[in-house]
């Protein structure tokens, strides 16, 4: 072997279009794959192209992608908060205690609300403030907000919720539009503006792609990440209105498993787990794939097992397919 | 983008091929929802159901129900039914309140809804069907442990889960007759959470934490057979006696090592029988589930409602060394 192997190197001299790049983004690739999986569902059950059906439909993951959109911030900033589905059930045990001592809706709302920053506020200390690692963190704040709810509830339940409170998660604004689905919207355009129109959006990119370089940039990085977690606590406050308002009673299993299905999405969704990349639309979009995913197979009487297998390979397949198909073109170009 | 379009293919194959079982015009469809797929005892009362649907003819039976036992999972499967427009729902229920804003929609739609085994809140169904009654299970599990126990002893408790319907209130009848076994202490009570290695765990604690213990009450299915593992592994089979309600399948082994003398069950077939057959009359033959009313059970006779719209199936059914191998083979 005399012959020297010459590594050629395509280095462009532009940047490809903008319209080009769009179609070869993440989203682009996830909306097929939603509007493959909505085909599919129509001709797979007779009962899917149906307004009130699709309407059920979204309850599947309206909750779950208000908290998403806080989580995606958190992830792009490098963060995590593994803690969620137990704010909802410290939040909702809040709302529940507070029914039994004649708390009107107005009043539940605030106590949803304000547990959820105040859950969110003490994770933000610990890893802010103390600098710890927010997974540690938030495993054991995941354990400590449910087992709040568990020596509050014992095998109990809070029930009674005030009439008017079913209104969050079991009203419609109009027609088949649910008032969760109108929440999650409202919540969806607020952190899109959040994430990519504003300085904000940009410091969490900067602090999620180098932290030390953002604060050196002037970036007041605890600062933002304090924020984000008690963004991350409000959504949590927020979806455990909603849950709450859906189920019209709190035991302390409410929303167990949750925070899994968030992360899932926010992945799904397009977000680098490691932080510095993701977006919103396209955590918009993942929410809607899960939704129709798990809503098509459920019209089929799919087992639930199957389901979870499902979800498992649609994340594994759209997380790899772009890594494969760069793998594929990388090989062809090679002389 | 190929690989893509192979992926969706398959897919779509794949489901159509799951959508195959065709929709006859004019059968009753009912569905069977259950706590979690894959656990025995559902899976026999799926069988009783399949069974009942055969002996009535023109029914579709559609088994489903969650991955794990939570309440947000059935309203997932519920939505789904709702949506299908299916006859009648018979569910057993992961949560008593939390299922009854979805269950009164599907009610309103015009579905039949009856709750069985785990009940749901009296305004979001229009029966429950016990597979007996409550009194009568928490006297059977102490009665179980009793009967080996002619002296006494400390009995300590293996329960499922914090939340579980049917657990607390079987341990709650029991503790209001437990002073009619005399020497019977009941020590303590530990949660499994219906998990196999949790149940195990705990079973090796109680066994730690109480040396002088002489049985194990397991009222879940998941935990006797956990506990019993737990007694064999200690070597303490003959010390402590494994009992509660369990699957004659399950507990096989058991009952032949000696770290179960007995335990007792109602027939999950017949449950699952009784459950589809109620569900037929009422969407079906228009039987008014009422209270005081009597409503026709096929082979199992007739079902007869109190004044909360509830009715119990039959009597706990005792297992031991006697009978096993017959039903073992069944559920």
């Amino acid at each position: 072997m005399t012959q020297t192997n010459i590594n050629t190197r395509h280095i462009p001299d532009r940047l490809h279009s903008r319209s080009y790049r769009a179609l070869r983004s993440w989203e682009t690739l996830l909306l097929t794959v939603a509007i493959v999986v909505f085909v599919i569902n129509s001709f797979a059950s007779p009962y899917f192209l149906n307004a009130w059906s699709l309407s059920d439909a979204t309850f599947n993951f309206t909750e779950k992608a208000m908290i998403a959109f806080a989580m995606a911030l958190l992830i792009i900033a490098g963060e995590i908060d593994l803690s969620v589905a137990s704010i909802i059930a410290l939040a909702s045990t809040a709302m529940g205690f507070a029914v039994q001592h004649g708390a009107g809706t107005p009043e539940l709302i605030m106590i949803g609300l304000t547990v959820g920053l105040l859950c969110g506020a003490f994770n933000a200390v610990f890893v802010t403030i103390l600098g710890l690692p927010s997974i540690v963190v938030t495993i054991g704040s995941m354990s400590l907000f449910r087992g709040i709810s568990f020596i509050i509830l014992g095998d109990g339940a809070f029930r009674g919720y005030p009439a008017d409170f079913a209104w969050f998660g079991q009203g419609y604004i109009y027609w088949v539009f649910t008032v969760e689905i109108a929440i999650f919207a409202l919540i969806a355009v607020i952190y899109f503006v959040l994430l990519h129109k504003t300085n904000f959006g940009r410091a969490v990119y900067a602090i999620g792609n180098n932290p030390t370089g953002a604060l050196f940039s002037g970036i007041r990085v605890q600062r933002v990440k304090f924020i984000l977690f008690l963004l991350t606590g409000l959504m949590s406050g927020v979806a455990a209105i909603c849950l709450t308002s859906r189920l019209g009673s709190t035991r302390p299993s409410i929303a167990l498993g949750m925070e899994l299905e968030v992360v899932t999405m926010v992945v799904l969704g397009g977000v680098n787990i490691l932080g510095g990349s993701g977006s919103i639309h396209g955590v918009v979009i993942a929410a809607f794939v899960m939704g129709l995913v798990t809503f098509g197979l459920g019209l089929l009487n799919v087992p639930g097992i199957v389901m979870s297998i499902f979800i498992g390979l649609l994340l594994i397949g759209v997380i790899a397919l772009p890594r494969v198909w760069a793998m594929f073109v990388a090989k062809r170009n090679t002389p | 983008m190929s690989t893509l379009k192979k992926i969706m293919t398959s897919t779509a194959i794949a489901s159509a091929m799951l959508a195959s079982p065709a929709l006859a015009a004019d059968e009753t469809r009912i569905a069977l929802v259950v706590k979690a797929l894959g656990i025995g005892f559902f899976e026999a009362a799926a069988k009783g159901a399949e069974e009942a649907a055969a002996e009535l003819g023109d029914v579709e039976l559609i088994y489903t129900g969650p991955t794990d036992t939570t309440a947000e999972g059935q309203i997932e499967v519920i939505n789904a039914l709702i949506a299908q427009n299916v006859d009648a729902i018979a569910i057993s229920a992961n949560d008593t309140d939390a299922l009854v804003p979805v269950l009164k929609k599907a009610m309103s739609r015009g579905i039949t809804v009856v709750s069985w085994d785990s009940g749901v809140a009296p305004e979001g169904r229009q029966l429950h069907l016990n597979p007996s009654s409550n009194p009568l299970i928490g006297n059977m599990i102490i009665k179980l442990a009793a009967d080996h126990l002619p002296d006494g002893g400390d009995v300590a408790i293996l329960s499922a889960t914090t939340t579980s319907t049917n657990q607390n209130t079987w341990i709650e009848e029991m503790n209001k007759v437990k002073d009619n076994y005399a020497g019977i202490n009941v020590v303590g009570t530990v949660y499994g959470d219906d998990l196999a290695d949790k149940s195990y765990r705990e079973a090796t604690g109680l066994m730690q934490t109480y040396p002088e213990l002489d049985a194990i009450i397991a009222p879940t299915s998941v935990g006797i057979v956990a506990a019993a593992q737990a007694v064999v592994d200690a070597g303490k089979v003959g010390q402590v006696n494994v009992t509660g309600l369990g699957l004659p399948s399950e507990m096989a082994g058991a009952i032949e090592s000696g770290a179960s003398k007995s335990f007792a069950i109602w027939n999950p077939i017949d449950l699952g029988y009784s459950a589809t057959m109620l569900a037929y009359e009422i969407a079906k033959n228009g039987a008014k589930p009422e209270p005081g009313a009597t409503i026709s059970m096929g082979r199992m006779g007739t079902l007869e409602l109190d004044e909360k719209s509830e009715g119990a199936m039959a009597d706990p059914f005792v297992y031991d060394a006697t009978n096993i191998d017959e039903f073992k083979s069944i559920f």
